[in-house]
């Protein structure tokens, strides 16, 4: 018996796509649904206050952890908080907790990267001291560092941000140490190309394409140890509503109310799931050489 | 060999100073002052200056740092400004708790991820594949505390197949103790697996394009042999620095587990520690930690030439 070719993929094949996405080829299924997801999560959090039916902060002692009805679509709080509207709202601070550790952390990451990898004399010392940070657990770095700043949104993306930088450094410095043998680089040294000139207009945009992927894998995981640190009591305060903060709240009531955390668990675990497949798909598409390594 | 690991011994000396350096910077260059934490809320401007002297608070930080340098030399982690007993008893009475789910959810993470990582790039592009993908990708994505209160949730409070939480040691009878470790073991491993087994994949189909694994297949060798013997042991390099470097997600995981499962062990004891500001314990506790990473990351370093013979010191 012939198999006949057919032209349907199947729902395993169009699966596959996210994980194994030949080089330059179009971008798959998988990657689509996760920006759709994304597209969804973000307007559905910056729209919150238009929409959500309840001020995520009104407390109503008569509506204590209700069960989800029409009226409370996720049920309450033990304060009788809207559970959904948190939720809703609370992705916004998340969101921009996550968008701003990965923007601060690749300009600082890229600045000191660019030194180290040019300047040879600062490449040792700079190179040990990032080496010392990334042997600190870095929830460890961050509790302490919210712990000592205080429960600021800043500090809070500072912490993140500090063993996040060692990272990109590392990054950027490969980049550069491999860039700067380019004959093009020798070229602009031998006209007389200034120092700056020659870091930023020849050397830095080699960076832009790793440091655009290593940016999204920033921002998930800034999302999820912002979730952390709320959850072991050093996060922004608990009077900010983030997906963090939210399930906190819920440990003590978990076994009555279990929907505490799993419903802002799972719009944070779908959102850093579409971060990490977008970054994914990037990765390849920017730098198939990547690609072999990591599958 | 020998002195290539002197060598290594000797490097990480640098990293660990420069570690020194940064906790002390951070807990003395951060707003909060431990004498405050010390005399409580009712203190008297006065006694306040005599606790700051008596703590050496008021010397020049160089000198303060040189006296806690010396001070760790001796093995001496200062006195804990809550407790006030000592901070390397607190560790020790503290460590055995972490040290026996760290062990098993090495076990367990080990044993599961490498053989699905090696199933996952023998039948690449196949339904295992694609599971073994699914979970390591969901496993980056799920907070670790979520993980664990879902494993609670259906483990013990819907099947009440093993308590909700809490801790005993093996040395109270090994059935208690693996009944309470096996939900926070298995939390933990969760990243671990998804983080080893991806590597493996990956590592495993670079290798099973080489040539000689299409030699040993064409002898005829039977293809676990193939697999685990010929394959396995040539990816091994990368699936080794990916164990080493993750155990930096480990010693995190460890701190959030400990909290949900209610474990006495010294993730719980950093938590109140830096909450109550404790800096001698969380000094402690930092030198601790990236001590042990480091170590772990010598250890994997060291062990590249067992796995894999072409690399000589």
């Amino acid at each position: 018996m012939t198999e006949i070719p057919t032209s349907r993929h199947s729902a395993f094949q169009v699966l596959t796509g996210l994980f194994s996405l030949p080089a330059g080829a179009r971008i798959g299924a998988g990657p689509m649904i996760a920006a759709v997801i994304l597209v969804v999560i973000v307007l559905a959090a910056v729209l919150a206050p238009l929409y959500v039916p309840y001020d995520p902060l009104a407390m109503n002692s008569a509506a204590r952890l209700q069960a989800p009805s029409s009226e409370h679509l996720l049920g309450t709080d033990p304060y009788g908080r809207d559970t959904f509207s948190r939720v809703m709202v609370g992705a916004r601070v998340s969101l921009l907790i996550g968008v701003g550790a990965a923007v601060v952390s690749v300009a600082i990451g890229l600045m000191i990267g660019l030194v180290a990898g040019f300047f040879r004399a600062a490449d040792g010392v700079i190179m040990r001291i990032m080496d010392s940070l990334m042997a600190i657990p870095a929830i460890l770095l961050a509790i302490a560092l919210v712990a000592l700043n205080g429960p600021s949104l800043m500090s809070v993306i500072i912490a993140i941000t500090v063993p996040e930088v060692p990272r990109v450094v590392r990054l950027v410095r490969s980049v550069i140490l491999s860039a700067r043998e380019e004959p093009y680089v020798e070229a602009a040294i031998a006209l007389g190309s200034s120092m700056p000139k020659i870091l930023i207009q020849h050397l830095m945009p080699n960076t832009f394409a790793p440091l655009i992927v290593q940016g999204t894998y920033i921002c998930a995981s800034a999302i999820l140890i912002e979730a952390i640190l709320s959850f072991l009591g050093a996060g922004v305060s608990t009077e900010i509503p983030t997906w963090g903060n939210i399930m906190a709240e819920g440990r003590t009531y978990f076994q009555i109310k279990p929907g505490l955390i799993f419903w802002p668990g799972l719009m944070l675990s779908l959102c850093i799931l579409a971060i990490n497949l977008l970054g994914d798909t990037a990765r390849d598409l920017l730098d198939p050489r990547m690609k072999k390594r990591e599958g | 060999m020998f002195v290539y690991i002197l060598k290594r011994i000797v490097a990480t000396i640098p990293v660990m100073v420069i570690v020194a350096v940064f906790v002390f910077l951070l807990l003395r260059l951060t707003p909060g002052d431990p004498a405050a934490i010390l005399a409580g809320d009712s203190a008297s401007p006065d006694q306040l200056e005599r606790i700051r002297d008596r703590l050496g608070l008021n010397d020049p930080l160089i000198v303060q740092f040189m006296r806690w340098m010396g001070q760790l030399m001796r093995g001496d982690l200062g006195t804990s400004l809550i407790s006030n007993t000592s901070v390397s008893g607190m560790l020790i009475d503290r460590l055995g708790p972490t040290i026996n789910i760290a062990l098993m959810t090495i076990v367990i993470s080990v044993a599961l991820a490498v053989p699905m990582g090696v199933i996952a790039a023998w039948r690449h592009r196949t339904w295992v594949d694609f599971l073994v993908m699914s979970f390591s990708v969901l496993g980056f994505s799920v907070p670790v505390f979520v993980i664990g209160y879902i494993l609670i949730q259906i483990f013990a409070i819907e099947l009440r197949w093993v308590p909700v939480q809490g801790y005993r040691a093996p040395s109270d009878g090994i059935g208690p103790f693996f009944s309470r470790a096996i939900l926070p073991s298995l939390t933990l491993a969760t990243i671990y697996i998804a983080l080893i087994a991806r590597m493996t994949r990956a590592s495993m189909l670079e290798v099973l394009g080489e040539d000689y694994i299409r030699t040993a297949r064409a002898k005829g060798v039977r293809e676990n042999v193939v697999l685990f013997r010929h394959a396995l042991r040539n990816a091994a390099v990368p699936i080794l620095t990916i164990i080493g470097t993750g155990f930096a997600l480990l010693i995190s995981g460890v701190v959030v587990t400990e909290s949900v499962f209610n474990i006495p062990g010294i993730g719980r004891l950093t938590v109140d520690a830096i909450l109550a500001r404790d800096y001698p314990v969380i000094q402690a506790m930092i030198l601790l930690t990236a001590g042990i990473y480091v170590f772990v990351n010598l250890l994997v370093d060291v062990s590249y030439s067992f796995f894999d013979p072409r690399i000589r010191y």
